[in-house]
């Protein structure tokens, strides 16, 4: 008789035990998130989502870099050979293939809205021509990319991304 | 708290037992200061009383110029060059502190290779051993951390480049580089806290020093001829040691002096010699400087991320730096079981000394790499220095236990010692008095790193 309640009380003792430990387990987890989502992005640094910016300065073969969400952003007003050369060039010899019309901000691709954030670690790569593609070359790290912003030669990974851009008007684009 | 045997602590007066009894903390200071520690050690073994040294200038300075820097992004460099300017000795307080960063990674990197060749990491020092490049992991986070706090332009783009490591891993990588610096880009709430973290960090080192210590003190230290110091009694392992104090206090204190020297040398007369005049331009996110690169303690490793500049199967270029990056110095935690070799010390060791040397001459040629820029033939340097770093420990290690003949070791500390000194007097465990050991005194002058050419600041005395 004594034998079974022992053991009775035995199975009851594991049970509270694995009942403590799970409910401390989870309190400790809820406890502990705040510390860790704390770190994200906060309400003021998420708000900066969008900008709206003037293209209408920026004279054909140059170039302007904009703030957006602390990043630089390029808006390139490509030349004719520019154009034509990012587009002749065949999809086999690109990394990471994406036709010129896919990334220009208009069909006929005189203007190129893209981060100027080099997909390898993070720097701002040199334009107006730079590198061995006469489009932009990063210093950090000798990432190059052609006059489309595409990875031709080099660490970094993929093509310098192309931000969501809407047309407000003639002259004027917004980004985000 | 010590594994090897000593002489205790004996509380003699009626005060000195009254305190014993009830906080016995004169006991723990008297027996970790009279630690029986090897007779044979040679100059590589002060680094790591520098490096505790240096740990608390660190830590001194540091708090004090936090009483006048300010962590945000539109006054922090302005809040530096106040210190620089303004504050009362300012100057100073801040050149030790930059520049003690630096002698700080000077005595890890002797540190690192001391053990490397007298096979330090090896059994029973593991924990020791994992302990310490848990130390260096947290150095490397605190000093990167530290080097972003002035904001200037390669602090800026040092934390962008850093951050950006993260975003190579797959499907949480960019996620998580955007939970790291608290944003899309770098901007206040990374400085804010990295500033956090950069206090707090040092205090996890000093932490983790005392188990570093603790766990050594258990072992017992190694020493250059690598055979274990013996345990049956106290007697007998006093024919093998002597008492840290005053036997290696006075040692330590003599090298402190030299490596000191130096260091105010450099605080004084070339603080900025080690730095990137692009730091004293503030932080501009528009513009990277036209060649970013890291402190000269993290070149080496740099040198390796930038060495895979293709892609191996699956894993694309940038994700393969970064293992390579993080993995040299994994590999270096699994040496104690990587090396097949029953043998410690190098010093017996005939064909592993040739590829230690190789391996220091590689650490410094991957320190050149990585501050050239990457161009030329520097790419190809970087990848045959990053194999020859992994081979050392994947391949030369393993192998050369089986392939090499060591020499014949000494049985016994005592044996060695007297073979290295014919005529040194007995010195003895009287409590830390010397009585006439005239030359005796400096027990530990023995041979210097790797027969005869000095890898560090001190110089034999005599």
């Amino acid at each position: 008789m004594a034998e079974t309640e022992t053991e009775h009380d035995d199975g009851r003792r594991d049970f509270l035990f694995v009942a403590t430990a799970a409910t401390g387990a989870v309190i400790g987890g809820a406890a502990v998130w705040p510390l860790v989502d704390q770190m994200n992005p906060s309400a003021d640094v998420l708000a900066l989502a969008k900008i709206r910016t003037s293209i209408a300065d920026v004279a054909e073969g140059s170039q302007v870099r904009v703030l957006w969400q602390g990043k630089p952003v390029f808006i390139r007003h490509r030349t004719p050979e520019e154009i034509s050369e990012a587009r002749d060039v065949p999809m086999a010899d690109l990394k990471d293939p994406q036709t010129d019309e896919d990334r220009a901000l208009d069909p006929e691709g005189k203007y190129l809205v893209m981060l100027g954030v080099c997909t390898h670690l993070g720097c701002v790569p040199l334009g107006d021509g730079a590198g061995d593609y006469n489009g932009w070359f990063c210093p950090c790290h000798g990432s190059h990319y052609d006059t489309s912003g595409r990875i031709r030669k080099g660490p970094a990974p993929r093509n310098l991304d192309v931000p969501a851009v809407a047309m407000i008007d003639d002259t004027t684009i917004e980004i985000g | 708290m010590s594994g090897i045997p000593q002489d205790h602590y004996e509380p003699k007066t009626t005060a000195e037992k009254w305190i014993d009894d009830r906080l016995p903390v004169v006991r723990m200071a008297f027996d970790f200061i009279a630690f029986p520690t090897p007779k044979n050690l040679n100059w590589m073994w002060i680094w790591g009383v520098m490096l505790t040294v240096f740990l608390v200038i660190q830590i001194v300075t540091g708090i004090v110029l936090v009483m006048h820097y300010t962590a945000h992004v539109d006054h922090a460099f302005a809040s530096v060059e106040h210190i620089m300017r303004n504050v009362n000795g300012g100057w100073l307080i801040r050149y030790i502190h930059m520049n003690g960063a630096s002698f700080f990674f000077i005595a890890v990197y002797a540190h690192i290779f001391r053990s490397l060749y007298y096979g330090s990491y090896k059994a029973p020092r593991e924990i020791t051993w994992i302990i310490g490049i848990l130390i260096y992991l947290l150095m490397m986070g605190t000093a990167f951390m530290g080097y972003v706090l002035p904001w200037g332009q390669m602090s800026f783009w040092g934390a962008t480049v850093i951050t950006g490591l993260f975003s190579a891993l797959p499907l949480i990588g960019e996620p998580l580089q955007t939970w790291l610096v608290g944003g899309p880009a770098v901007d206040n709430a990374t400085l804010t806290r990295f500033f956090s973290l950069h206090y707090l960090m040092p205090f996890m080192i000093l932490g983790l020093t005392v188990v570093h210590i603790w766990a050594f003190h258990t072992t017992g230290n190694n020493n250059p001829d690598g055979v274990s110091i013996r345990k049956s009694d106290v007697e007998t392992t006093k024919k093998d040691t002597v008492p840290f104090h005053p036997f290696y206090t006075i040692k330590d204190m003599y090298a402190l002096v030299l490596f000191l020297i130096f260091f105010v040398v450099m605080v004084f007369f070339m603080p900025n010699y080690l730095g990137h005049p692009d730091n004293y331009i503030e932080a501009n996110p528009l513009v990277t400087p036209a060649h970013i690169v890291p402190e000269w303690y993290f070149l080496p490793f740099y040198a390796m991320l930038r060495a895979i500049d293709f892609d191996i199967l699956f894993i694309d270029s940038k994700l393969g730096g970064v293992i390579a990056m993080f993995g040299s110095i994994i590999i270096m935690a699994l040496a104690p079981w990587l090396d097949t070799s029953r043998v410690r010390s190098a010093k017996y060791r005939p064909m592993l000394r040739i590829y230690f040397w190789l391996l220091v001459v590689d650490f410094f040629v991957l320190m050149w790499a990585g501050a050239m820029p990457a161009e030329g033939l520097i790419p190809t340097i970087s990848l045959i220095g990053t194999i020859y770093w992994f081979a050392y420990f994947l391949v030369i290690l393993p192998v050369l236990g089986i392939l090499e003949t060591p020499e014949a070791q000494p049985a016994t500390v005592e044996e060695a010692y007297k073979k290295d000194h014919p005529d040194a007097p007995a010195i003895g465990h009287n409590g830390g008095f010397i009585v006439g050991t005239g030359s005796g005194q400096t027990a530990g002058v023995g041979p210097t790193f790797g027969n005869g050419s000095a890898g560090g600041a001190a110089t034999p005395a005599e």
